[in-house]
This record gives structure tokens, sequence and C-alpha cells, in this order.
């Protein structure tokens, strides 16, 4: 591949772009830490000392670890959930024959693509004509609705990313379909799978329109965050508390894709660096 | 299953509110409502125009980001992606609240702007703004705009690219008649997927809109929260979606039509 050089060469504007276009990605997110470790009321320029007293009055707070619970368990709940229908719904659409299977992953990504308020207003609206009274576990019915797309889209490009004679030898070998699907085609996708645990977990951890409408009395820690943004005085401590959160964040999506790295849409297989 | 929440939705919307309870005699009154009160319509136009203009913006900005990475990026190419598309996966209640905090009447850049001593009052426009909610949603939908973009740019078979230029075609006009023709499939899933899920957006107006930058989305909040008119809500979701299915339709087939022109 001599011949196309001249896409080779670099474009030194366009490079230019992609670094301002990084910068003013994550430049606004930045300043959630910059300023949770400032002295000050108020957020604004010139800094004060640095402190850590916003956290630690943080940690102090007894609604802020009820809030943190409740969004763990939620998320730990819900990424087990999803990422189990996730692999079942991956395999059945990459190795069976299915009618309608363009339909399905169409009603899989629905989420994705509808606006989330309504996909909130109609849950509300089903569950309180079905008399089922909003909780924690309401909200967590949203989010498996939200995680799903998450856990496909995760997972269909690892199972189409091995040999299936790998399967089919395993049932030449007198494997059943049981077995061969736990010691052949788990271990591959396992990668997948941890990816998708990671993924959903923080996508229920970090939601808050679904959690807004199908919340009952007990919120989860965007609801509380949301709560607090009225009141000046409490806006360090949120800078404190959302820059720990954006960077627990950050970690588990990385390592997320790190650990699921080779089965990214658009690379080709075998051109892994 | 996952439609049943909408059918529900549906139904609802032909119902009347009488005090807490529901009156079910089907009833357009509240289509018939939503059309003659101004309010409603003016909200609707705004959210689309809105959601419109960040849309363009997003693809327009993130095009030359996607196709770099396409073209010229060629060791560690997957690092790349997960960098542009990494903020996406965090809060977006979190990445909304950042840029309050930059663009708030005390926020960064205007105190920023003041101790250089650039301006002498903060400026007021930034925050609570129609501008605000713009470019806060253009910024936080940027990783759906590159994904697809990305995905169709990489398709491109680079030998045509080597034909346009030896049959003659320069940069630009290799860019124009090549390599944007064939990233059209990419254009169109990513605005789509910026301007459905924006134009009901709440979360961004609420914090950032103030009362001239409010949209669809914070009527629809309110109906099923303060106002209590569930009915109505479901009215005003029935038909933002009807609008968006309707502006999606309408520009899937001028592209289409384009296209054919095109080639």
């Amino acid at each position: 591949m001599s011949s196309d050089t001249y896409i080779k060469r670099p474009n030194r504007p366009l490079q230019l772009y992609a670094v301002i276009f990084l910068i003013a990605l994550y430049a606004p997110v930045l300043f959630l830490p910059l300023f949770s470790f400032n002295d000050s009321l108020y957020v604004r320029f010139p800094l004060k000392e640095f402190t850590f007293k916003w956290y630690v009055e943080l940690f102090q707070r007894e609604p802020v670890w009820n809030a943190l619970m409740n969004s763990v368990r939620i998320g730990v709940v819900v990424a087990v959930l999803s990422t189990a229908m996730g692999v079942f719904a991956a395999k059945a659409i990459t190795r069976y024959r299915i009618p309608g299977r363009g339909t399905l992953v169409g009603f899989i990504m629905l989420p994705l693509v509808v606006p989330l308020i309504i996909f909130g207003v109609a849950l509300l609206v089903l569950l309180s004509q079905l008399g089922v009274p909003l909780s924690l576990y309401t909200v967590a019915i949203g989010h498996m609705i939200i995680c799903l797309p998450f856990s496909v889209a995760t997972l269909i490009p690892r199972f189409e990313g091995f040999d299936r004679a790998i399967e089919e030898a395993s049932a030449d070998l007198g494997e059943n379909a049981w077995w061969t699907f736990w010691r052949v085609t788990f271990p591959m996708v396992f990668p997948g799978v941890v990816a998708s645990l990671m993924l959903t977990f923080t996508v229920s951890f970090d939601e808050f329109i679904m959690a807004f409408f199908l919340s009952g009395t007990q919120p989860t820690l965007p609801m509380y965050i949301w709560g607090q943004l009225r009141f000046p005085q409490e806006f360090p401590s949120i800078l404190a508390l959302a820059s720990m959160i954006i960077a627990m964040s950050f970690v588990l999506v990385f390592l997320g894709q790190w650990i699921n790295r080779g089965a990214q849409p658009g690379t080709i297989k075998g051109d892994e660096t | 299953m996952i439609l049943l929440p909408f059918a529900i939705l549906l139904v609802m919307s032909f119902w009347t509110p009488v005090g807490f309870e529901f009156d079910t005699t089907p009833t357009l009154n509240n289509y018939r409502e939503a059309m003659e009160r101004p309010i409603y319509g003016a909200l609707l136009e705004r959210s689309l125009r809105m959601s419109g203009i960040a849309t363009v913006a997003t693809v327009i900005l993130c095009y030359p980001m996607a196709y770099y990475v396409a073209f010229h990026v060629h060791r560690n190419k997957m690092m790349w992606i997960v960098l542009m598309t990494l903020p996406f996966w965090t809060s977006y209640l979190l990445r909304v609240f950042a840029w309050k905090v930059v663009l708030g009447y005390e926020g960064v850049i205007n105190s920023a702007l003041i101790s250089v001593g650039l301006i002498e009052k903060p400026l007021e426009f930034l925050l609570y703004s129609q501008s605000a909610v713009i470019i806060t949603l253009a910024h936080a939908w940027a990783a759906f705009a590159i994904l697809p973009l990305y995905v169709s740019l990489e398709k491109i078979d680079r030998s045509l690219l080597e034909a346009a230029t030896d049959l003659g075609d320069g940069p630009v006009m290799r860019f124009l008649r090549v390599t944007l023709p064939l990233s059209l499939p990419g254009v169109i899933s990513a605005s789509l997927l910026i301007f459905i899920p924006t134009t009901g957006d709440y979360i961004t107006p609420a914090l950032l809109g103030g009362p001239d930058g409010a949209m669809i989305g914070n009527l629809i909040q309110k109906q099923f929260g303060p106002i209590n008119d569930w009915p109505m809500g479901a009215t005003l979701s029935i038909i933002l979606m009807l609008a968006i299915a309707f502006i999606c339709a309408v520009f899937i087939l001028l592209t289409l039509f384009v296209r054919k022109r095109i080639s």
C-alpha cells in the first residue's frame, strides 16, 4: 500500500483541529474537580486556597450515603440482568436464523433513539395504570430498558468476532449445546461480558431522566444532586460529589473499553494495536 | 412488550383529568387545546429549531474529527475512539451541570474575562439563553455524531480515492466528489441520532435555558409534575413523537432525492 502515501501525508491543520476538539470536549467537565478543591463558596476565578473541606463535608452527610447505596444497588442489579439478557439476545441475533431479526434489533435499540422523556412518561403511565407503586424497583425496570441496547451493542461484535467453526468443532466432539456454550462460547465472549457489566453499571449509576419519573421516595444519587442544585450554598459539595462520580465513570468505562478492545465498530479483525 | 407503554400513552392522550382520577371517555379535547393554545405550538417549534441548530453544528464540527481519525490516524486508532466517546458515557446531568459552571453569571468564562480585564461586568447572555442550551446540546451529543461518521468514513474504499487522484482531481474535488457522497449515510444517521433525542431533552433547558430557552420537554415534565394533567402530557408526548417522525421522514426523503441527483 505504497501508492496511497498522499493519504498518509500528515495534515497539520486537521491535526491541530483534532487536538483542539479533544480539549474542548473535556474542558467543561475538568472545571468541576478544579473548583471542588477551591476554598470558596463561589465558582469563579481567581482561585482561592486548596482545600479538601468540601469532600470532608460530603462524607459526613447521611443522605449522600443513602442515595449512593440506592444507586449502587440498582446499578449492580441492572448490570447483571441486562448483561445476562444481552448475552442471550446477542447469541440469538448472531447465531440463529430468526424471522424479523432486523425488527428485533430495532426494538432493542429503540430506547437509544426515542427521547428518554417520552420513554419515562410512557413507563410512568403504564406502571400507574397497573397500580405498581413507584420505588427503586421501578427505577431498575426503567434502567434495564436503557441498558439493554448498550449491552447488546457491546456483545454483538464479540459474538461475530470469532470463528463459528470452533463451536461446531465442540459439537462434533460430543458436547451438547449447553456445555458448548459454557466451555467454548462463553470464554470467548467473556471480555465482552465484563465490558458490558461495567458499561451498563455506569449507565445506570449515572442515569437521571428515568429515575426522575420512576423513583418513589428513595432518591438515587443523580436525583439527590438534582435536588441540591437549587441551593447555592450546596454548590461546592455538589462539585466534589460530581468530580468523584465522573472520575469513577471515566475509569470504569475506560477499563471496560480496554478489556473489550478489538471488538469495536469499524475495526478490522486482526487490526488491534 | 416495549410498545405497550406507548400504546397506553396514546390511549391516555384521549382522556380527561378529573381531580386525581381520569374520565376515560375518549375525547379529542386535548389535541384541540394543544392546537388552539399558541404556547404549545411555539414551544414545539422552538424545540425543533434549537435541536435542529444543535444537530447541524454537531455534525459539522464532528465531521473533520471523524475524518482525521479515519484517514490520518494509523496507530492507536482505538485509543482515539475511546477518547472521543468517553465523556458520552458519564452522567448527562453532570455534563450539563459542568456547562452551568462554565457559563454561569459568575462562572468560569465571565470571571476569567473579568480578572484578565477584558470586560467590566459579567456577560449576561451566556447563561439562561437559547444559545447556552444549543452549545450544551451540541457538546453533550458529540459522541453520537462521531461514531456513525467515523464508521462510514472508515468503510470508504481507499482505491476510489486513488482513482480520483489519478484521474486528475485535486484534494478538494476528490473530497467533494468521492469522500463526501460516500460518507452521506453516516451524516444521515448522525443527524437523526442527535436530532431525535435532543428535541425531547428537558435537563439542559431546565438548568441552562431560563424562560427563553425552555423546550417542549420542560412542558411535558410539568404536566406530569406540578401541573398534574397527565392526559395533556401524554398528548404533548404523542404530538412531539409525530413531529419528530414527520421531520425525520422528510429529511430522509430529501437526502435520498439529493443522492439520486448526484449519482
